[in-house]
């Protein structure tokens, strides 16, 4: 206790502060995480399978979605919180705090992940799904049964990535008084030049970032034979 | 089994290609039958096309009595788990074991667990690989993935087994152990197999009929040993020429003029004879007869099915003024002749 009082003055000072931090930067990146999994798998699927020669090739939907991700891709993320404001309120009944970032986070980041699931599902084998169409499986089953499994570990590995990337966006989240480890980091440390507190909310946010790896890393070692 | 009426497949794109171009073909329930061509013939679209992999873009194909190019959906699902298939690079399911490869077609479709894992394993059994059960793919040799794969696309019940160069990515001892399960198979259970192959020992080894491709066409369809004995393409007699020495032959002697060095009178004459004619002692008979010397320089004796198809190179010589007869008694004798070139006199 002593080290860290020298150590971290400032963290120390208002412990209750900084673990409230960690905290609504793990309740943020654990709800938008979830919903990007779910969105994200489900619209890199649909790109895939409606691509032209996919299995439910639909060139009209490839298109509009395809033009969707992009388009939500290039915003950069403080200006998307701004720009779906009404849709945050709408949806979640705010547009501040914890609640009022999970909507913007989740569609920042499934764009970006789903585009990481439809390459993952590039890398599956055409023949693969050539041999279950001949084994008359149908369109719903090579999904579940193919695609996804034979590119699991592909998509753990795209999901890590943007888990990743997706807690760096988190950091943005004091904009809209959020809290989490970004917003503790600058009002608290760099503001009043505190200087632990910028050190203890990097270690915090390492630490996260690596067992977040090394769990990928896992699920893809044990989807791979 | 198979029936194929004017079915054509034409890609769209910067030019119109006819992978296959107006193919009429009728398989017979039980037979094996074999579809050659060199690459880009078409081939490997016309066997998609059986199973509707590809969808035909003219034309009907029906198997089993079931006209497929009506069916969509689910029906032809149904149709589809009728007709196995198996691949030149296997397509094994690398996430799953063995076992689970096998069993893959099966599951969904209604039956127990126990019945279904029982099932694969008794496939396993009859491609004597029951041991591998629980390893995966990768672990496998090319031979033994085919062998799970042709347990794989057995797990239905098919009626048919469409073999895309099934055997194209293995060596020639694996190859022959292939088809000899290929013809266990068919011979224990009267499954209708259709071959696509660019390899003529398979062709010879394997199949009862043959239909040889070229440009999306079939050029020629019949008994493989018709087909080889008489070959009325170009595009076949090349492809049997590239499994024999025979066009190597030819090419050596058209570039070695000193190997042509024949004296006055000599013929080099090519002979090809059937079953028939090949029991009799030809080329002795011919030099006791009439006193014609027979130098062999090529020789070469196939067994195709359970025909027999020799061919011989040879340099005519001796009392050189009986050749022409020498020819005419081979001729009589259902020899085929052919003088390659004569001696200057």
């Amino acid at each position: 206790m002593a080290i860290l009082e020298s150590w971290f003055p400032h963290v120390m000072d208002k412990p209750d502060k900084f673990l409230e931090s960690i905290e609504e930067t793990l309740i943020m990146t654990g709800w938008s995480g979830a919903l990007m999994l779910v969105f994200g798998l489900v619209l890199g699927v649909m790109l895939t399978v409606t691509k032209k020669g996919g299995i439910m090739d639909c060139p009209i939907a490839f298109q509009i979605l395809d033009k969707l991700i992009n388009l939500f891709r290039s915003i950069p993320f403080v200006i998307l919180i701004a720009f779906l404001m009404n849709i945050t309120k709408f949806i979640m009944g705010t547009r501040i705090g914890i609640k009022g970032v999970i909507v913007p986070l989740v569609v920042g980041s499934v764009p970006f992940f789903s585009r990481q699931v439809e390459s993952a599902l590039a890398g599956v084998n055409g023949g693969l799904i050539e041999a279950a169409k001949s084994m008359g499986v149908s369109p719903l089953g090579i999904i579940f049964r193919v695609y996804l499994k034979e590119g699991a570990a592909a998509i753990a590995r795209g999901a890590t990535i943007t888990l990743i990337s997706l807690i760096g966006l988190t950091a943005m989240a004091g904009y809209v008084g959020a809290g989490g480890l970004g917003d503790y980091a600058i009002t608290y440390g760099y503001n009043y030049n505190r200087m632990d507190i910028v050190w203890a909310s990097v270690i915090v946010i390492v630490v996260i970032v690596t067992i977040i790896q090394a769990i990928g890393t896992l699920i893809a070692k044990k989807t791979t034979h | 089994m198979i029936d194929l009426s004017h079915v054509s497949k034409t890609f769209e794109g910067a030019s119109k290609v006819h992978a296959v171009n107006d193919v009429s073909l009728h398989i017979n329930k039980g037979e094996i039958y074999g579809i050659v061509g060199f690459s880009g013939a078409g081939k490997s679209t016309l066997v998609r096309c059986m199973n509707l992999l590809e969808k035909p873009t003219g034309g009907k194909v029906t198997v089993d009595g079931q006209e497929l190019t009506r069916l969509k959906g689910r029906r032809l699902n149904q149709e589809r788990k009728k007709i196995g298939m198996i691949f030149q690079q296997f397509n094994l399911f690398a996430t799953r074991t063995v076992l689970d490869n096998v069993a893959f077609p099966l599951r969904y479709s209604g039956m127990s667990r126990k019945a279904i894992l029982e099932k694969a394993r008794g496939l396993l059994k009859f491609v004597e690989l029951e041991d591998k059960a629980d390893t995966y793919p990768s672990q496998l040799s090319g031979g033994q993935k085919q062998r799970v794969a042709i347990a794989r696309a057995l797990a239905s019940d098919p009626k048919v087994l469409l073999c895309d160069e099934a055997t194209s990515a293995l060596d020639p001892q694996t190859t022959t152990s292939i088809l000899k399960l290929l013809k266990k198979l068919n011979a224990e259970t009267g499954i209708t197999i259709v071959v696509i192959t660019h390899q003529m020992q398979v062709v010879k080894e394997l199949c009862q009929r043959v239909a040889v491709m070229e440009a999306g066409r079939v050029v020629e369809e019949g008994e493989v040993y018709s087909v080889f004995a008489n070959p009325q393409k170009p595009i076949t007699q090349s492809f049997i020429n590239t499994a024999s020495n025979l066009s190597r032959v030819q090419e050596f002697l058209a570039e070695n003029d000193s190997f042509n060095k024949l004296n006055p009178g000599e013929q080099i004459i090519r002979l090809k004879y059937l079953d028939t004619s090949a029991a009799e002692a030809l080329v002795s008979t011919v030099s006791r007869e009439y006193g014609v010397d027979m130098n062999i320089i090529f020789g070469n004796i196939e067994w195709i099915g359970n025909h027999l198809l020799g061919e011989l190179i040879v340099i005519a010589t001796g009392q050189t003024e009986k050749i022409p007869d020498a020819i005419e008694y081979l001729k009589n004798r259902n020899v085929d002749v052919e003088v390659l070139s004569h001696g200057n006199s």
